[in-house]
């Protein structure tokens, strides 16, 4: 429950002053060196290292082929729910932000229909998000949801409103593997700005989730800042602190970051610090070198055609087909979405797309067999009966 | 002549060439008897064409495979299993990612009621950064699976105290590291590998961090019974290839271990006797 001290120790002014001092020996400082400080970091997310981006490419390409090989893991997003009573001014979520659509959550019926359309597409590893929304998800259907996906999926994370230990402890007992959750901003005063009600209004809360998420057994931890809000450069520098933080914390869990871009936001919010696609290479090529062991989420966020060009720059796991509406795989009624999505193509085209970038698509990386829980138990005996 | 040409052409039949020069040398697990001394893992490969290729390549019976990875209820679509041949391979079912002994002994069960051999590499790595095992975990893990009857190769940090007490618990092998996974750094551990080679009644495979195949040679040389390589293999421009210089490294490393290497000397070896008084 420290990263708060840590967070305070780095304010923006200091931070800033970090990165406008670095100049060009600082750069070159930090690519020659094994493991990066923090000055190494700052100097790479400085506007002197934007001149060096070819060089910090090929470096973060070997880093990341050696920790994790030429493979890109794949992931879908299931919404469970778009009913929402936190206020934040950049999601088409909040009531305030006067967006259309139908706002429902699933039934476990309902679940159990998303799961079997996206099953037959061949994904082992799915995402269920709702809103910030415990009145209409809580805990108890949040663990009923999460052990009804692991009936289909061999690996099954939440990305859903903070929650307490035990809250995490009773999901991680019914098979959830990774827990994703999103600062959004680590900056206090812009985070006060723009999340105007509800629980996510608790910026110390929210910061402490993911912690508390990993002492109860989550081996997938996932965070990220929501580029847009404030400066990208101080956002990655603290993201960056985050996740070594998280590494020494929780250190038999498998940390991850990442780095969506605003793009479209409700009429209301402006877009402040927009991160062009330049910037964006730069900041992940800095993140990969200072965290070579970390795990990079890539979303369909982002372009078709930039996606594949950031596969071999350090993306480890990739969406594919999603949709950000509750139903949208298999109830084809036209419920509000989160955003829209830039990379519409199907899951079976990017898998096409990493091949051709050189890359294994894989489909599954983790097992049932890890989680022990009475739902194991009968589905192995069923897979055993079947094999016979 | 190509001789160059006619090796990239026929990579399997070198190898096999290779491997006839110590049929008399068999690498001896649970008594069961393989020509070859150079393990494969399988994790990591850009393709199943790129993994076929370091397989043939390599002349490797005994592969392995991370449990976690491959989905055995459709291995023919797996890009993993698809390219196993169960009739040249000892498909090596391994607990990769397992953070307790529970979990590791059920990843095992579940690979041998899925159909594979009762073999299995015990991968206790609790902290996904550097994949380190845990030597609490793998010697209850150890203890469990083979009172189920279980063969077990278990991965340990370079400890020879650790290797000894997992042979007297009965296992297969050990498979000390000579460096983390994928680092490619080579037997950093080698003190410690000497003395677990040296002490050790069952078969010593040097397992990670092998990153060339003067690595694997050494190893080798210092008298380990066989080494597991996959990154190195993942990694290369050119799998195949990449692939039969490890597999010729190993066996090098073989026939020169056999062969009695000589001491290495600091200086040149005095001509005139310090006690050639005495004669």
């Amino acid at each position: 429950m420290d990263f708060l001290k840590v967070l305070k120790s780095w304010p923006a002014d200091r931070v800033h002053r970090l990165i406008e001092a670095a100049g060009p020996e600082d750069v070159s400082r930090a690519l020659a060196r094994e493991q990066l400080s923090v000055e190494d970091l700052a100097a790479l997310l400085s506007p002197q290292a934007a001149a060096r981006l070819e060089e910090m490419a090929r470096l973060a390409h070997r880093l990341t082929r050696r920790q994790f090989g030429r493979t890109i893991g794949l992931y879908v997003p299931i919404y469970l729910s778009n009913i929402c009573g936190a206020d934040c001014t950049y999601c088409f979520y909040a009531v305030q932000s006067g967006g259309h659509g139908a706002r429902r959550t699933l039934t476990p019926d309902e679940i159990r229909r998303e799961c079997e359309a996206l099953a037959r597409h061949g994904f082992q590893t799915v995402l269920l998000l709702t809103g910030d929304a415990p009145q209409a998800a809580p805990l108890d259907y949040l663990a009923r949801a999460v052990a009804i996906a692991r009936e289909y999926f061999a690996s099954v994370s939440v990305e859903v409103y903070a929650l307490s230990e035990e809250g995490y402890r009773r999901l991680v007992d019914r098979g959830l593997e990774g827990v994703t959750l999103y600062m959004e901003t680590y900056d206090r005063d812009t985070y006060a700005r723009v999340h105007r009600r509800g629980q996510k209004q608790d910026f110390v809360y929210r910061l402490d989730a993911i912690e508390r998420a990993g002492r109860a057994g989550a081996r997938r931890l996932s965070i990220g800042a929501l580029l847009g809000l404030f400066d990208w450069r101080l956002e990655v520098f603290w993201m960056a602190l985050h996740a070594r933080y998280l590494q020494k914390e929780c250190w038999q869990s498998a940390v991850s970051v990442s780095f969506p871009r605003l793009r479209n936001a409700p009429p209301r919010h402006s877009i402040l610090h927009p991160v062009s696609d330049r910037e964006l290479v730069q900041l992940m090529l800095a993140l990969r070198l200072f965290l070579p062991e970390v795990g990079f989420n890539l979303s369909t966020r982002e372009r078709a055609d930039l996606r594949d060009r950031l596969i071999p720059l350090g993306v480890t796991m990739m969406s594919a087909g999603s949709s950000t509406r509750p139903g949208g795989y298999a109830l084809g009624e036209e419920t509000l979405a989160q955003f829209e999505t830039e990379d519409q193509r199907s899951p079976e085209e990017v898998a096409a797309a990493i091949r051709r970038a050189g890359y294994d698509p894989v489909w599954k990386d983790f097992d049932r067999a890890f989680c022990e829980t009475q739902q194991f138990q009968e589905e192995n005996i069923f897979a055993h009966g079947e094999q016979l | 002549m190509n001789q160059g040409n006619q090796v990239s052409e026929s990579p399997q039949k070198l190898i096999s060439q290779i491997n006839n020069l110590t049929t008399d040398d068999p690498l001896v697990i649970a008594g069961r008897a393989f020509r070859s001394r150079f393990m494969v893992g399988t994790g990591k490969f850009p393709s199943a064409e790129a993994l076929r290729a370091a397989l043939a390549a390599s002349g490797a019976e005994i592969v392995t495979v991370a449990l976690r990875r491959v989905d055995l209820a459709k291995p023919q679509t797996d890009s993993i299993m698809s390219v196993l041949d169960p009739g040249r391979h000892l498909i090596l079912p391994n607990t990769s990612g397992a953070r307790t002994a529970e979990e590791a002994v059920r990843l095992a069960r579940m690979a041998r009621a899925m159909g594979l051999m009762p073999w299995v590499k015990l991968e206790l790595t609790p902290e996904p950064k550097y994949l380190l095992p845990d030597p609490v975990e793998t010697l209850r893990a150890a203890e469990m699976l083979i009172k189920e009857g279980f063969v077990v190769l278990p991965y340990i940090q370079a400890d020879p105290v650790l290797a000894k007490r997992l042979e007297e618990l009965g296992t297969a092998t050990v498979m000390p590291l000579g460096a983390p996974i994928g680092s490619n750094r080579g037997v950093r551990t080698r003190d410690m590998i000497r003395i677990i080679i040296e002490q050790s009644k069952v078969p010593v495979v040097v397992d990670a961090g092998l990153g060339a195949p003067s690595h694997a040679a050494e190893a080798m040389e210092m008298g380990a019974d066989a080494v597991l390589v996959n990154t190195a293999l993942a990694d290369a421009a050119d799998h195949g290839g990449m692939a039969q210089a490890f597999a010729m490294a190993v066996i090098a490393g073989r026939l020169a271990y056999r062969a009695g290497l000589g001491p290495v000397r600091e200086e040149a070896a005095a001509s005139s006797p310090l006690t050639g008084f005495l004669e």
